[in-house]
């Protein structure tokens, strides 16, 4: 594990996978809500957890260098239910890049737990992880203008749906009118980092 | 007339409202937002008896037209220009009546980037997560002023401050900035960390809320290819493929890609955002403290 120091009142930790980042995060959280860390923002990213707006970054890095990698967290708290129509426009890329037939992605997807890595991009927008490592694909040669919000997309390991319309460069393998951002809910955002998170086939939502 | 509102008449290139932002929210993909020169958005606001949080206007270049619908106290600061109620000069830095109906416009700056604009009560739009700021990254907040906009105020609370003129720093004519390297300065070769170190560069007029762009030595890469996304600051100084450094001000993503080759100390910012484009720039090593 690595403590960079960022700017005057921030630290990156930086660690070897994505899995220790959410065992860090989780632990980095818990630290706040006893009250033995200080920290405005704790943000949770791919490899990395950045603590910004400390009060001492020199004490708690050496504090952290020190310390062992904390215990995974436990799979905890309700899954988000994302009703979701396997119709997107690249499902058949996806299909080619995966060697299956377009059902066959629908099937796996929606057969899979995953869990919100991180959060980024635009609000709302998690990066969510649990398909294994051979779905990875990549982004496309040309990203699009306009990605209508509600698109399930994927690239490289990451799973997302587009809170709103915006450009994306995402492979769109399906819709949901999940909405994902709403600030006059509370919370507003359906996905925050850790969440766990199955996609339900339309037609089928209410098992689980 | 009970009216408390203010109408807008003439929106300029880009007038938005800002307070203190939301900071707080970046796990969730939310930019800080807020006013970019934050102590003359908090000196405007004491003039006229505001809390520091109190949204006031931030305006870029142009200035801005308005007609508020009830009497009220208004002061500008941030860049220095031109300040008419009914065609008639006020003083600029200091707090000024405005009867109900008058016109009170802002003018274009006659040095620096940004004027804001604070009028006894607030801005009383509709607040998200918190803060009434545009953010003009992510869409939240109010959306930028337009001709015919109209704004909700608030009902004025304190004394307003008895002073003349208040004191503001004018915007710089050479804009250094002190930056603490990492934590990505070692994605860049030595030649690249000194270059941005000890050249001159010039704000571009492509900068924006958003990030303060600059034109100068391209900063070469010591390795190929993307980081990890990961969580930035803002001052983090990003270095995209065409090796053109961007200062990240608030409305800054909250995630990236790219690697930050160093930090610009958050003191520094308010003058940043006052560079106009051309003004040169200099990032001066500094160490974190």
């Amino acid at each position: 594990m690595n403590v960079l120091r960022v700017g005057d009142d921030a630290l990156l930790v930086e660690v070897s996978s994505g899995e220790e980042a959410e065992a860090w995060h989780a632990e980095l959280l818990r630290r706040r809500a006893e009250g033995t860390l200080a920290a405005r923002e704790i943000v949770p990213a791919a490899r990395t957890v950045l603590l910004d707006g400390l009060a001492d970054p020199l004490g708690l890095a050496a504090e952290l260098t020190a310390a062992e990698v904390p215990p995974a967290p436990p799979r905890a708290g309700h899954v988000v239910e994302i009703p979701v129509r396997y119709d997107g426009p690249d499902l058949a890329d996806v299909a080619a890049h995966w060697g299956v037939a377009a059902d066959e992605v629908a099937r796996v997807h929606a057969g899979t737990e995953f869990r919100v890595a991180f959060c980024g991009f635009a609000p709302g927008f998690g990066y969510l992880t649990g398909l294994p490592g051979r779905y990875d694909v990549p982004r496309r040669d040309t990203p699009r203008t306009a990605v209508p919000a509600g698109s399930v997309a994927l690239a490289g390991p990451y799973t997302g749906v587009y809170p709103r319309s915006s450009p994306g460069g995402w492979q769109l393998i399906g819709s949901t009118d999940a909405v994902l951002w709403d600030h006059r809910r509370v919370p507003a955002a359906l996905l925050s980092p850790g969440t766990r998170v199955r996609f339900v086939p339309r037609g089928h939502q209410g098992g689980s | 007339m009970t009216d408390r509102a203010l109408a807008v008449v003439r929106a300029g290139a880009l007038t938005t409202v800002q307070d203190r932002g939301r900071p707080g929210h970046a796990h969730l993909g939310v930019p800080r937002s807020g006013a970019l020169d934050a102590p003359a958005a908090a000196l405007v606001n004491r003039l006229v008896g505001n809390s520091p949080g109190a949204a006031v206007l931030e305006t870029t270049l142009t200035g801005c037209a308005l007609r508020p619908r009830c009497a009220v106290t208004v002061a500008v600061g941030g860049a220095p220009c031109r300040v008419t109620v009914d065609w008639r000069p006020v003083p600029w830095a200091a707090a000024v009546r405005v009867p109900a109906g008058a016109l009170l416009d802002v003018g274009a700056a006659d040095s620096g980037v940004r004027s804001y604009v604070a009028v006894c009560g607030g801005v009383l739009v509709e607040p998200v997560l918190g803060s009434r700021s545009t953010d003009l990254l992510s869409g939240l907040g109010p959306p930028p002023l337009a001709d015919g906009t109209v704004l909700p105020l608030g009902r004025p609370g304190g004394q307003h401050a008895r002073v003349d003129v208040a004191p503001l720093p004018a915007p710089p004519a050479e804009l250094v900035l002190r930056v603490t390297p990492g934590p990505r300065a070692d994605w860049f070769t030595p030649e690249a960390v000194r270059a941005f170190t000890s050249r001159t560069y010039r704000v571009s007029s492509a900068s924006n809320r958003i990030g303060l762009r600059v034109d100068g030595p391209a900063l070469e890469r010591a390795r190929p290819g993307e980081l990890p996304s990961e969580g930035t600051v803002l001052g983090a100084v990003q270095v995209p493929p065409d090796g053109r450094p961007v200062v990240f001000l608030a409305d800054h993503p909250t995630t990236g890609g790219y690697p930050v080759i160093g930090v610009v100390r958050t003191t520094d910012l308010p003058a940043a955002a006052q560079a106009a484009p051309g003004t040169p720039v200099r990032f001066v090593a500094a160490r974190a403290r």
